[in-house]
């Protein structure tokens, strides 16, 4: 019994402090506008059960996609939409600035991720991809791709320097090369061949372009040549969509 | 091979890289005019003594991604209704759209034909499994709320997924087309209980006509904000 007590209280005291800190933590601002309205869900169309008026404060709890959590000084707790938050002040009197990450931010992105689908000559491609900016134009990126064919199975596995032609650009066009290793094995339910694993190169174009926030669509087309072991090399076109997002 | 390479990138990678050499320089040397005006311009008669104060963007707790698992029933076409689990994880671009990974696996039965044949048997255990991944994009249909009693009222969404990914069974992969119908209820600001409806569709010839097989599941499911 005592040591349960006392666990508790070790328990609360190491969790209080912790808490507290992170409500001090907390930013306040002060309504500017004649109200500020308080929905009841994040979501246009959740009724405004409340209002604050100008000159209260409110403090700011979360955030979930473009809505904003807000608790006023009497503990009532309520969604408020970016636009609107907007209109508050600071402590300092400047006004409340979220960065809705926008264009800007995509021409000074680091990191990119993404997921493409399309056609792999005639089979279905699923493709995830991670890209590294090294200079606004270029920059490299690591994929893997699995392929679900009607007779055979694969992977694609590589690495491609992409060059962007205008990345200041809403929509730029991209030049891109690589090479990498390709596995295919036939379906269990066709006739056995053997399973092979060569080495390819890869030549593409597309499109990339910035939708909102930190997303992307993405459009391309590539040509790849399989080393194989034969006498002849294969030569293969795909293409795919899908979106990025980049951070 | 080095032969080969050598040949497809004199082939095919050179002219492209070409085009886009032509290109560069025209840009570069559209900067370049800025810099020729004379320093004197450039130099500010009065520096101001307060520097202008960025605005830093408040520390906000930002919650867009959405953790957990779901199990549930799913019925594979011809192998019986056996009892899924699954992991999902999604991130919400906006206060209607959502984009949605998930990762299940069910184990399957035996087909009406392996039962009534006494022995015969289609697969062995490692390919009964079933397991398949998917990447789907979901619309909150019809956004609402909920109310328990008088005094509980919780946020609730409609939605409506599709996309796509692989499903491996028999020891194959198989392209996949998802699309369902699903519910999500917020007990709190961070919790929340789904209820979904999903169709896994593939092409098979297992049985030897080729044809799509639609594979549903039902599934209850907990995630969690972060």
């Amino acid at each position: 019994m005592r040591v349960g007590a006392l666990l508790w209280f070790c328990l609360l005291s190491g969790l209080v402090p912790a808490l507290a800190h992170a409500a001090a933590a907390k930013p306040v601002v002060t309504v500017a506008d004649p109200y500020l309205e308080m929905h009841t869900g994040p979501g246009v169309g959740y009724p405004v059960f409340h209002v604050v008026e100008r000159g209260e404060t409110v403090t700011i709890v979360k955030r979930r996609t473009e809505w904003f959590k807000v608790r006023t000084d009497h503990d009532r707790e309520g969604w408020v939409d970016q636009a609107q938050l907007e209109k508050t002040l600071q402590p300092s009197g400047e006004a409340v600035q979220f960065g809705a990450l926008g264009f800007g931010d995509y021409s000074a992105r680091r990191w990119e991720m993404g997921a493409l689908g399309g056609d792999f000559g005639g089979a279905n491609v699923v493709a995830l991809y991670g890209a590294r900016q090294i200079t606004p134009n270029l920059s490299l990126e690591v994929g893997g791709s699995q392929l679900l064919g009607s007779f055979s199975d694969g992977w694609l596995a590589g690495v491609n320097i992409v060059h962007n032609f205008f990345p200041e650009w809403r929509a730029s066009p991209f030049f891109t090369l690589g090479t990498g290793l390709v596995h295919i094995e036939p379906k269990a339910t066709v006739v056995r061949t053997e399973d092979r694993s060569d080495q390819y190169a890869q030549v593409g174009t597309g499109v990339r372009a910035w939708v909102t926030r930190q997303f992307l669509l993405r459009a391309e087309y590539k040509s790849y040549v399989m080393f194989t072991s034969r006498d002849d090399n294969e030569e293969v076109n795909e293409w795919k969509v899908g979106f990025s997002f980049f951070f | 091979m080095e032969g080969r390479l050598f040949v497809f990138l004199l082939g095919r990678a050179l002219p492209l890289a070409l085009a886009t050499g032509l290109v560069a320089p025209a840009l570069a040397a559209e900067s370049a005019d800025a810099k020729d005006e004379p320093a004197a311009v450039q130099q500010r008669v009065i520096e101001p003594d307060i520097e202008r104060r960025d605005i830093k963007e408040p520390r906000i707790d930002t919650e867009d991604f959405e953790v957990g698992g779901y199990g549930g029933l799913m019925s594979v076409e011809d192998f019986g209704v056996n009892t899924v689990v699954g992991l999902r994880a999604a991130y919400h671009i906006s206060e209607s759209f959502q984009l949605e990974a998930t990762y299940g696996q069910t184990d399957t039965g035996k087909t009406s034909y392996e039962l009534l044949s006494g022995g015969a048997q289609l697969l062995d255990d490692s390919e009964r499994k079933l397991s398949y991944y998917d990447l789907s994009f979901g619309w909150n249909l019809l956004p609402g709320e909920a109310f328990i009693g008088r005094k509980h009222a919780y946020n609730t969404a409609l939605y409506l997924m599709a996309g796509a990914g692989s499903t491996k069974f028999a020891g194959d992969n198989h392209f996949t087309a998802v699309a369902g119908l699903g519910f999500r209820m917020l007990p709190n600001d961070w919790l929340a209980v789904h209820v979904d409806m999903r169709d896994h569709m593939f092409d098979t010839d297992l049985l030897g006509e080729k044809k799509t097989a639609h594979n549903f599941e039902a599934q209850i499911g907990l995630t969690v904000f972060f």
